[in-house]
């Protein structure tokens, strides 16, 4: 099914993510989705990010954890930038990358996703990082994969991608310390992004005292009020106060005709400039996912000033994948003692 | 488990080691020699050191979970810690300081991760304890104490304040 064909208002329900992500004594076994997770398996994500940041201050920008790994990069849809950082955080944890862009591949010939997998795993794959356009698609994969290997989700139509929210949630922790004392603004396109919604469930889940979302009415999902978030339509008064701005980006490639106006209008509305951004806080910090339109979600002077932690998501967007990696494919069953060994 | 303390003055032992320590980088002909700890306990033994030799490069921390070789049976340490060098470890000395050597295997682990900073000129192994039961050709420089311990008795250092020494009947 093509993303445009996809009913706009879609919410993907997978009742047994929780029980698909964790092994039996609670361990993470895939990542899929930060929906279900508890707060303390999302404090544990951010705490080993934060030990793998130091390991690119090092000369050589490797550790040797997951040494004989192999790693596969499963995208069926493009994204440079994901598929950059899940490729180098492999590599700095010492792994084999293998980069299958199926857009180009397999599927073209007709393959079916499952021989794919099946394939991959006679060569000895233990993990594959998938990116689709269908909502569900990890999932689908982690049900069917081999006991030893793990699936992490880069992203699945307009469902989840949660690697992009814990970098997010560690970008947020490491600047502003603690969630319970702030307010936090996701703007735009809440409809078509999957990065929204796996914020909110983190965000909600580690204690934020309140998220909000700012959008126009057509970009907002059907299922908005279920998710806990406070709506505004109107982005001065919902940046009054704000801790911290989570842009989203104009998923036009996803938009199928009269959702908006123009993107002129639209960021006369919602676009985030330095007039605006002086309606939040002033410690606010300025996040967006990436790639910005300029011009469209908001101004280069913001983009680039000195509240944006753009650069910085991506930096930590490489630790919190390195985490993820090695605690979905550690066995980490048993807590040893460090001090004698 | 049955755990007893060692009773010992530790702080009379690290002056020891301090001393010894000074006079072995002076027959060396080290004056500025960069000073790291292994968390958790070799880091609190190495502030101690770093505090009473005056050093004047600041104190280096280091986490050996990531070079463990025992990552695919055990999975990553959950109480890692990061990793803090602060000035390259290129072409210095570097005094490397753990509170218990014992197998060798976090020392392997700890030169593996300081290799791969850069290439410093020298190291020199500092350890309040060795309690024996080797598995890899390695030995301290200094050592503060030294225990002959079945392999099945384990050491710990408790601390930071007070430090004191722990054995462990693993049975």
């Amino acid at each position: 099914m093509s993303p445009s064909k996809q009913p706009a208002s879609t919410s993907f329900k997978a009742p047994d993510s929780s029980r698909l992500q964790l092994d039996e004594q609670g361990r993470l076994r895939h990542f899929l989705t930060t929906e279900g997770l508890s707060k303390d398996t999302l404090i544990e994500i951010m705490d080993a990010a934060e030990s793998f940041s130091s390991v690119g201050n090092q000369a050589v920008k490797k550790v040797p954890v997951l040494r004989g790994k192999t790693i596969v990069n499963l995208f069926f849809e493009n994204s440079t930038r994901t598929r950059t950082t899940f490729e180098l955080a492999a590599k700095r944890l010492s792994a084999d990358v293998i980069n299958l862009n199926i857009a180009t591949s397999a599927a073209a010939k007709g393959e079916s996703i499952l021989d794919t997998i099946r394939n991959l795993e006679a060569m000895h794959a233990d993990m594959f990082v998938v990116r689709h356009s269908d909502s569900g698609a990890a999932h689908f994969i982690a049900r069917h994969v081999a006991p030893h290997v793990s699936v992490i989700n880069a992203g699945d139509g307009q469902h989840a991608h949660p690697t992009q929210a814990m970098l997010d949630m560690f970008t947020i922790r490491r600047v502003k310390k603690q969630f319970t004392n702030l307010k936090v603004a996701i703007i735009g396109d809440i409809l078509h992004s999957r990065v929204a919604r796996s914020q909110i469930h983190a965000l909600n889940t580690l204690g934020a005292k309140e998220v909000r979302v700012i959008a126009p009415k057509t970009l907002l999902p059907s299922d908005t009020n279920s998710l806990g978030v406070h709506v505004y339509g109107d982005l001065k008064t919902g940046l009054k106060g704000v801790d911290v701005i989570v842009m989203l980006r104009l998923q036009r490639e996803r938009m199928s005709g009269a959702l908006l106006p123009s993107e002129h209008e639209y960021f006369q509305c919602f676009g985030l400039t330095e007039e605006k951004l002086a309606y939040a806080k002033p410690d606010v910090m300025v996040m967006h996912p990436g790639p910005i339109n300029r011009g469209v979600e908001m101004d280069a002077a913001v983009a680039d000033g000195k509240l944006s932690v753009i650069l910085q998501q991506v930096a930590n967007g490489i630790a919190v994948r390195m985490a993820v990696m090695t605690l979905t494919l550690g066995p980490n069953r048993t807590v040893i003692d460090a001090d004698n060994y | 488990m049955q755990t007893d303390l060692v009773s010992i003055d530790i702080n009379a032992i690290v002056d020891a080691m301090a001393d010894d320590l000074a006079s072995q980088m002076k027959q060396k002909g080290v004056d500025k020699p960069l000073m790291i700890g292994v968390h958790t306990g070799g880091l609190w033994i190495a502030e101690k050191l770093h505090q009473k030799l005056a050093l004047s490069k600041p104190l280096g921390e280091i986490d050996i979970s990531f070079y463990r070789d025992d990552f695919t049976r055990i999975g990553l340490n959950p109480k890692v810690k990061p990793s803090r060098m602060p000035c390259d470890v290129e072409g210095e000395h570097i005094i490397l300081v753990d509170d218990v050597l014992f197998t060798g295997r976090t020392v392997r682990a700890a030169l593996n991760e300081i290799f791969d900073y850069g290439r410093p000129d020298s190291v020199t192994l500092v350890v309040l304890v060795d309690r024996g039961a080797r598995e890899l050709p390695l030995h301290a420089d200094i050592v503060g104490l030294k225990l002959d311990l079945s392999p099945k008795k384990q050491v710990k250092l408790t601390g930071p304040v007070p430090l004191a020494l722990e054995t462990n009947r693993i049975d």
